[in-house]
């Protein structure tokens, strides 16, 4: 794929999560297209996982441990092939498996995910894991910067450093906005870098939109040796749609049949100019 | 108030359960290199530091931090690691509870959950320290096999079970030395419970350490009152063995459940559960640990305190008798 492709593809993946939420009449849209760029690179250009033999147990691995941005997760998923894009028209339908956050009833998902908090752990045990048998795969989790305050995180990134585990990358879908208003309103988590250096890790800064700068830090061996790396993505809630962009009600708004045409609009204008 | 010392001639004296649980552990982990127990602080209490000594690399020490505990154990046990996960029974199914419904149960992860010191065996530290709650709310979790060993020879087999099974499994295992129930009875296997004494006039039901008193009641009621009491250790209280329920229910004989558990949500309301849906119409008591603030004092005093002994089954042996002659 040339990156004019992945480009497009990201276009392709934002249209396609605002279908599937606009049907459905559900899901987490704002923090879905804040993080659609971070799993584009991932899966096209980062991630060794086969799409026919997804129980590698040499693949690398990816957690989302910010679970309700499932529809990001599912759309680029049918779009490596894991499974076929029509089964996402039953999203949130009765004895669907496509539901509003992961589960491993899907091909292609880790551990069932929804509850924040908990994907950093399962990383560690992962990446403990790999490390006793000599692996070289990697283990990758996206965090909410809202779900930052929950303290099972701080138990992982302890636990994470103290093992040395530099087969972690820890990537922040950092969207700066959570369900009741602007994260530093809500519970402070300013200074991330300091905080995450101050606990042993190594941490990158990069605009979680700009796909080369998410490639470099995601393609990048450990940035220090015996550290896991933190990568803060610095990203827009609501990202490509100027409506949704960066307004709180977007969490999880589902567009109108007019408003989801002008977002439909705005997506394939944007496409155009790549 | 009499004190039941664990001194009985009939049986023959074992260790504490959990020391089994980690004598085995320390046998599997030689054998089975991808065995690893990971734990809070607490390779003391859990009878651990040899195996620490003994297998470095099999150990993982997370730190007084329970909730990582269980989700770094998840995170190996879906990597292939046979992941015991070792922890005061208190903290582990109480602070890391949503680790073990979503990152265990939910997802499927086989960790064996090791809730040390469970009950009340830490006695006079207190409520803080008892774990009163985990039967009840490890039930209501689906996808999660529950076992409670009475003696060290159901520990050493349930732990051995346990690696094979490939399923989440909680155990919970108490420090106070075990004597041997049965030399007759060796057959052991999840989800069956195992008759550790004979009888027909009444049956009780029982679960980890409180069988043994169920024992000492049933054995003293024959011998002095030649009434016949079965006791069954029901080790697996999910999935419960509804046959063996049947069976016992069967004579229409009145049932007594013991558990060192708060009376809410255990073994008791398990088997009342099951048996009335299905018929049965047996007197029925659940001895337990009522729902107030527990008594204060060790193990063997709180149990006496709510008649969790030989003397307190006793009388409610013979209370049900009286009121429901044949």
């Amino acid at each position: 794929m040339t990156d004019k492709e992945l480009k497009l593809k990201s276009v392709f993946l934002r249209k396609n999560l605002l279908k599937y939420i606009y049907k459905a009449k559900a899901g987490h849209t704002g923090g879905s297209l804040s993080c659609t760029d971070i799993l584009n690179v991932l899966y096209n250009r980062v991630l060794h996982v086969d799409p026919k033999n997804f129980h590698d147990p040499d693949r690398d691995r990816y957690i989302q441990s910010k679970g309700h941005c499932v529809e990001a997760l599912f759309v680029t998923l049918a779009d490596r092939g894991f499974f076929p894009e029509s089964n996402l028209e039953t999203l949130c339908k009765y004895q669907s498996h496509y539901i509003g956050h992961p589960t491993k009833k899907v091909n292609g998902v880790e551990q069932n995910t929804g509850a924040l908090g908990h994907g950093l752990s399962i990383c560690v045990g992962e990446a403990i894991a790999a490390k006793l048998d000599k692996k070289t795969h990697r283990v990758f989790t996206l965090l909410g910067d809202g779900e930052l305050p929950e303290g099972s995180n701080w138990e992982a990134f302890l636990a994470a450093a103290h093992y040395k585990l530099d087969n972690i990358y820890a990537i922040l879908d950092n969207n700066k906005q959570q369900i009741t208003g602007a994260i530093s309103e809500v519970m402070n988590t300013n200074s991330i870098r300091e905080k995450l250096e101050a606990f042993g890790w190594s941490v990158k800064d990069v605009d979680g939109h700009n796909l080369e700068a998410l490639e470099a830090a995601l393609n990048h061996g450990p940035f220090e040796t015996g550290k896991p790396n933190f990568i803060i993505a610095h990203t827009v809630k609501g990202k490509g749609v100027s409506y949704m962009e960066g307004v709180i009600k977007w969490h999880h708004g589902v567009p109108s049949a007019e408003q989801y045409q002008l977002a439909q609009n705005e997506l394939d204008q944007a496409g155009a100019l790549i | 108030m009499e004190l039941d010392v664990i001194v009985e001639s009939d049986l023959k004296m074992g260790k504490a359960n959990q020391d089994v649980f980690s004598e085995t552990l320390l046998d599997l982990a030689g054998i089975h290199k991808n065995v690893v127990a990971v734990t809070s602080d607490s390779r003391g209490s859990g009878k651990l530091i040899s195996f620490g000594q003994k297998f470095p690399e099999q150990i993982i020490e997370v730190g007084i931090a329970e909730q990582n505990l269980v989700g770094v154990a998840a995170g190996l046990a879906s990597a292939g690691k046979k992941a015991f996960a070792v922890s005061p029974a208190c903290f582990l199914t109480a602070r890391a509870l949503e680790q073990i419904k979503n990152d265990v149960a939910y997802s499927d992860n086989p960790v064996i959950l090791v809730g040390i010191s469970a009950g009340v065996s830490y006695g006079a530290l207190g409520t803080t320290h008892h774990s009163l709650h985990d039967f009840a709310v490890l039930r209501a979790i689906n996808n999660l096999t529950i076992v409670a060993p009475a003696d060290n020879f159901e520990t050493e087999l349930a732990v051995r079970f346990a690696l094979t099974l490939n399923k989440p499994v909680y155990m919970r295992l108490g420090k106070k030395p075990m004597p041997f129930l049965s030399e007759v009875n060796k057959t052991f296997e999840f989800g069956k419970g195992r008759i550790v004494r004979e009888g027909n006039d009444l049956t009780i039901i029982a679960t980890g350490e409180t069988v043994y008193p169920a024992w000492q009641a049933a054995n003293d009621l024959e011998k002095n009152q030649g009434v016949k009491v079965a006791v069954v250790s029901m080790h697996t209280i999910k999935p419960l063995d509804t046959k063996l329920l049947d069976k016992l229910a069967a004579n229409g004989r009145p049932i007594i459940t013991v558990e060192e558990h708060m009376v809410h949500g255990g073994l008791g309301e398990a088997c009342a559960s099951y048996l009335f849906q299905n018929g049965a119409r047996n007197p029925f008591q659940i001895m337990g640990i009522p729902d107030e603030y527990t008594v204060t004092g060790s193990q063997v005093e709180i149990f006496n305190h709510y008649g969790i002994s030989k003397m307190g089954i006793i009388s409610k042996v013979n209370e049900l008798l009286v009121s429901h002659k044949p």
